[in-house]
């Protein structure tokens, strides 16, 4: 039982920390400085969350892991975030539409984990929930700002959606942890958020005059930890001073 | 929802630790702390994060350690998420500071909602007084604050957003 919260704990952890890994690559290569600031402490934002996952996660193990063996010594294969969110920051207009295509989901899942059975695991929804709320509010005047200019920032976006768009499925798409954890009233429901999730992605769209690609066909993999070759980068990066200087702190 | 606590030896040392960010905030202005209880020369103190990546967390819950310490106590200090930190709990005493300091203090929570997220002016700008002010960002220089312009003296201004 302990052994699944965990694994639940991984799902959710590590999109945060994935992402926030993302957004802290652009520190200091933002478009502009508000944007460059902006990013980054959503970044931050995603870290601190990274961090309440794993501290709960590492309570769990039976060898008392810590936060940082849980986020730096894991294989590439034992990571369980979505593949949306190590997607490259290609340019300004992948980065915004990936943030929205997350930010829009995390919401509704915070919402939902607000009344899990789990105290601890609505405590950090309650807390986090608030910081989304503001980086949902970022990307989608993002979303807005951009389609809906120029005629080279509107293509820009309008590519990035084509691209970006089949990883959306996975976000709802339900593992057997989920499904377990669901009925035990401690996870969320995601197949239920499907609607709630499509029509809002969809309203932002037309209103920054984009348009959703016609696709039945959705990525997936990350949550069962196939991940895209871009991980094992992320990954490399990341882990390099802990593999380097065991055991390190700051 | 701030916490009530008689005034003793230990609320004096916290009343002298400061957020390292916000060196003229109290961490009792601020609201963090959440609960002490004294059992004789032991202190269990509950502190909780204004946002979930604030990296001051880490520094105060030291600073705590160490002072209580240095006074003689045993401190135990705890990080509590729930509940979750508002700025509604930042004392009247602490937005005054807030305000001397250059920052402009938060608004209640529903008064907020509108000025970050549909760009109403009424923020006051800490410098001249001026409500002719506009958001550029809102995000700042820390997790906790949203950048402001004051459109009359031109000053950039931090502003505590609410939470």
């Amino acid at each position: 039982m302990q052994d699944k919260i965990y694994q639940y704990l991984l799902l959710t952890g590590d999109n945060a920390m994935i992402l926030g890994h993302r957004l802290s690559e652009l520190c200091g290569h933002g478009p502009s400085l508000e944007t460059d600031i902006a990013l980054t402490n959503i970044s931050l934002d995603l870290f601190g969350q990274t961090r309440n996952y794993f501290q709960l996660a590492g309570a769990l193990t039976t060898d008392n892991k810590s936060e940082d063996d849980i986020a730096f010594l894991r294989m590439a294969h034992d990571y369980r975030n979505v593949l949306l969110v190590e997607q490259p920051n290609k340019d300004f207009a992948h980065v915004i539409v990936r943030q929205f295509l997350f930010d829009s989901f995390h919401i509704l899942l915070l919402k939902e984990l607000t009344n899990s059975n789990d105290q601890q695991i609505a405590a950090i929804a309650q807390k986090s929930l608030k910081e989304v709320t503001y980086h949902l509010d970022f990307s989608s005047e993002w979303v807005k700002r951009l389609g809906a200019g120029t005629e080279e920032s509107h293509q820009k976006m309008q590519d990035a959606i084509d691209f970006l768009y089949p990883y959306s499925g996975e976000l709802l798409e339900e593992t057997p942890i989920e499904l377990e954890m669901k009925e035990m009233g401690i996870g969320a429901d995601l197949p239920a958020m499907k609607t709630n999730y499509y029509n809002h992605i969809h309203q932002v769209l037309e209103e920054a005059t984009l348009v959703p690609p016609e696709t039945s066909w959705f990525q997936s993999g990350g949550k069962k930890g196939i991940h895209s070759e871009h991980l094992g980068f992320i990954l490399a990066e990341l882990q390099y001073m802990q593999r380097a200087y065991p055991n390190m702190n700051w | 929802m701030s916490i009530k606590v008689k005034n003793t030896a230990v609320t004096d040392i916290l009343w002298g630790i400061s957020d390292p960010e916000i060196p003229v905030l109290s961490i009792m202005d601020m609201g963090i702390v959440r609960e002490i209880k004294e059992t004789g020369n032991e202190v269990m103190i509950s502190i909780t994060p204004t946002y979930s990546g604030c990296p001051a967390m880490d520094t105060i819950k030291d600073d705590i350690d160490k002072a209580l310490t240095q006074a003689g106590f045993k401190p135990i200090v705890n990080l509590v998420l729930t509940p979750a930190w508002t700025t509604d709990w930042i004392t009247e005493e602490g937005r005054k500071k807030l305000a001397d300091y250059g920052i402009a203090p938060p608004l209640d929570a529903a008064g907020d909602k509108s000025v970050l997220l549909h760009g109403k002016k009424i923020i006051k700008c800490p410098q001249c007084g001026s409500e002719n002010t506009v958001l550029v960002s809102q995000f700042g220089s820390t997790a906790c604050k949203a950048l402001f312009k004051c459109e009359d003296c031109l000053e950039p201004f931090d502003y505590f957003k609410c939470l």
